[in-house]
């Protein structure tokens, strides 16, 4: 029964990770209709700008001040959301009058470039994250053992989460996201900028991927170039398993991802742990194709 | 010329072309140097990965992303067959022993394209893509469990056998093979499907039949080439057969043209030397690729060649001339 409880708990840590990454995909997905693969990768770089920001300005870990550890989370996702920004002006703004398919194709192409770019820019080998928090276990329930990263996981994820909700669903851009994403040509014509709000939505979706980034560099501090695939693989499964563009849907099939990877490492086979978010993305898309919360499309003929 | 040629029966091409491959192979292949023929017997699997494949993404418009899982698949069993089932068959079978593994390769990789595709092929656009993706690399993870497969370390032990007459006559067998069936009334009902699946399901088109079959198609051929593959390094590893492996053969079909037989060969070989001809800049290689990828898609979506064959693009540029 520990064992288990402590399998949730490493679960849950992982899968605030992957909510968050999940709800830059699910955004996305929600206004352009397009599975932006490049995401994974933008999380990597968001690893590699908390770094940097660690090794150049001494962000995070300068007194351990709470001031200065925000300031590592702010330059790397201001740094994300730019790069996300500049990815879809440049790239996915041409192919978006061609088809569908096009743009996953181009996406996949980004993907390559922010990878092998990396590879050239940081280096193929894995750098150090470095620790700009000790760890330090805690021990909730007897033999239940939580640390203060995994705290700081979970704590993190959710405020960012509560804070999304509130500009999805409390301001005036979030409205338009949400129109946007329900009728692209109704909100045009209501007046609403669309091209401002896919923008927004990048910035938004790839300041969250960071956020995760350096969250992920605290808790396993090994970052590398092709660090985000398999994370970013697992947290669209996650973002389909909870319904793609439904952002509750997210943050739920992150969590369900999280608890359904560790309790399958640790009790049949850690090698079968990259296999599993596959085979519930299957499950998932022949029993219910529109995932736990999401809303049939209409097919128009 | 081409007239000369199509005026005589398809057999006696068959024959003669078969004849000459066999006595390249035999008398001129060994003056080739090795390196050489190491970059034409892998433009050969290539363009048999690449024209299947294009079967699948390209004829029928059902974007697959699993194409490296089910080489593997037919790799795998191609080799193990040579290995556990090759012995027992003596040294005078050995090449029969050979032909039988590719052909085990490629029906087992069928069989599984047919489980898979079953209820995979319900999903359309990128929910397909991604179904076909996990598919792939679970294919990829079961094997690398399997410890009769060698497992994490690798399947070792595969025979020689692999060499340029067997790879150009699986090029050919397969070309011909495409070329045939999409000329043919099935052919046409694929296009059909790809064009607009509702209309072809209105017009009595059997769309699930005919999206099963081409995937059944494209994962055997896909298993033969994985056959071919594995003979020819003589060891296998999951690590050949990531989702990387499944783009860089979904490249070879963009580039050359989503439903160009000829566009995917000269895709597959350019793609197969141009990683030699880069050596000299190595490490930009991929940024290369994938700025290409982009950029095509940005100023090209349909690829270089289009939907169109070689012989229609000269005949243009002839009348266009003349």
């Amino acid at each position: 029964m520990q064992e288990f409880l402590q399998q949730i708990v490493n679960g849950v840590s992982w899968g605030g990770i992957y909510a968050l990454i999940a709800l830059g995909y699910t955004m996305v997905y929600g206004i352009l209709r397009l599975i932006n693969f490049a995401h994974g990768d933008v999380f990597m770089v968001g690893a590699y700008l908390g770094f940097y920001a660690v090794h150049w300005f001494g962000l995070g870990r300068a007194s351990g001040s709470a001031g200065s550890f925000l300031a590592l989370f702010a330059f790397a996702m201001i740094g994300c959301a730019l790069l996300g920004v500049v990815i879809e002006r440049s790239v996915y703004k041409p192919v978006r009058r061609h088809s569908r398919l096009n743009a996953l194709i181009t996406a996949i192409g980004v993907s390559l470039l922010l990878e092998n770019g990396a590879i050239l820019l940081f280096g193929p080998d894995p750098k150090f994250f470095p620790q700009v928090i000790e760890s330090r276990p805690m021990r909730i329930v007897s033999g239940v053992v939580v640390t203060n990263h995994q705290l700081l996981v979970l704590i993190a994820s959710c405020l960012l989460m509560v804070g999304l909700q509130a500009i999805i669903h409390r301001t005036k851009t979030g409205r338009a996201m949400r129109a946007v994403s329900f009728n692209r040509d109704a909100a045009s014509l209501m007046g609403i900028n669309v091209d401002r709000i896919i923008i927004f939505t990048f910035a938004i979706g790839s300041a969250l991927a960071a956020a995760a980034a350096v969250l992920v560099g605290l808790t396993n501090p090994k970052i590398e170039p092709l660090m985000g695939l398999l994370p970013g693989l697992k947290a669209f499964v996650a973002a389909v398993l909870g319904g793609i563009g439904s952002i509750p849907g997210a943050m739920i099939g992150g969590l369900l991802m999280g608890i359904a990877e560790t309790l399958v490492a640790g009790y049949v086979s850690s090698t079968l742990r990259d296999a599993i978010a596959f085979a519930l993305l299957i499950v998932i898309l022949l029993v219910k194709p529109t995932g736990l919360m999401g809303r049939a499309g209409d097919e128009k003929v | 010329m081409s007239r000369g040629l199509r005026s005589l029966p398809p057999t006696v091409v068959w024959i003669a072309g078969i004849v000459a491959l066999w006595l390249t192979d035999r008398y001129l292949a060994p003056e080739v140097n090795p390196y050489l023929m190491r970059i034409l017997i892998l433009s050969g699997i290539n363009i048999v990965l690449a024209v299947s494949l294009n079967l699948i993404n390209g004829h029928t418009g059902q974007f697959s992303l699993g194409h490296a899982g089910f080489m593997a698949v037919g790799g795998y069993s191609a080799a193990a067959f040579s290995v556990y089932a090759g012995p027992a068959l003596g040294d005078s079978l050995a090449t029969a022993s050979f032909v039988l593994a590719l052909l085990v390769g490629a029906g087992v990789a069928a069989v599984s394209g047919f489980l898979i595709g079953i209820p995979t092929l319900r999903l359309r656009g990128d929910y397909l893509a991604i179904a076909t993706l996990g598919f792939g690399e679970i294919i990829r993870v079961l094997i690398l469990n399997l410890d009769s497969l060698g497992g994490a370390r690798g399947f070792t032990n595969i025979p020689s056998h692999t060499n340029l007459f067997w790879v150009y006559l699986a090029v050919a067998g397969c070309v011909a093979f495409h070329a045939n069936l999409i000329a043919s009334r099935h052919g046409r009902a694929l296009l059909a499907i790809r064009d607009d699946e509702t209309a072809a399901e209105a017009m009595g088109v059997p769309t699930t039949r005919y999206k099963v079959g081409s995937f059944v198609i494209g994962a055997a051929f896909a298993g033969l080439a994985g056959g071919l593959f594995g003979h020819y390094l003589m060891y296998l590893h999951t690590n050949s057969f990531t989702f990387m492996k499944s783009f860089e053969i979904v490249i070879m079909v963009v580039l050359g043209g989503m439903g160009s037989i000829s566009g995917s060969i000269g895709a597959a070989i350019t793609l197969t030397i141009l990683p030699e001809a880069l050596r000299g800049v190595r490490e930009y290689r991929m940024v290369i690729y994938s700025l290409l990828l982009i950029v095509l898609m940005i100023l090209r979506p349909q690829g270089i060649f289009g939907t169109r064959e070689l012989p229609d693009l000269l005949r243009s540029w002839r009348r266009r001339s003349a």
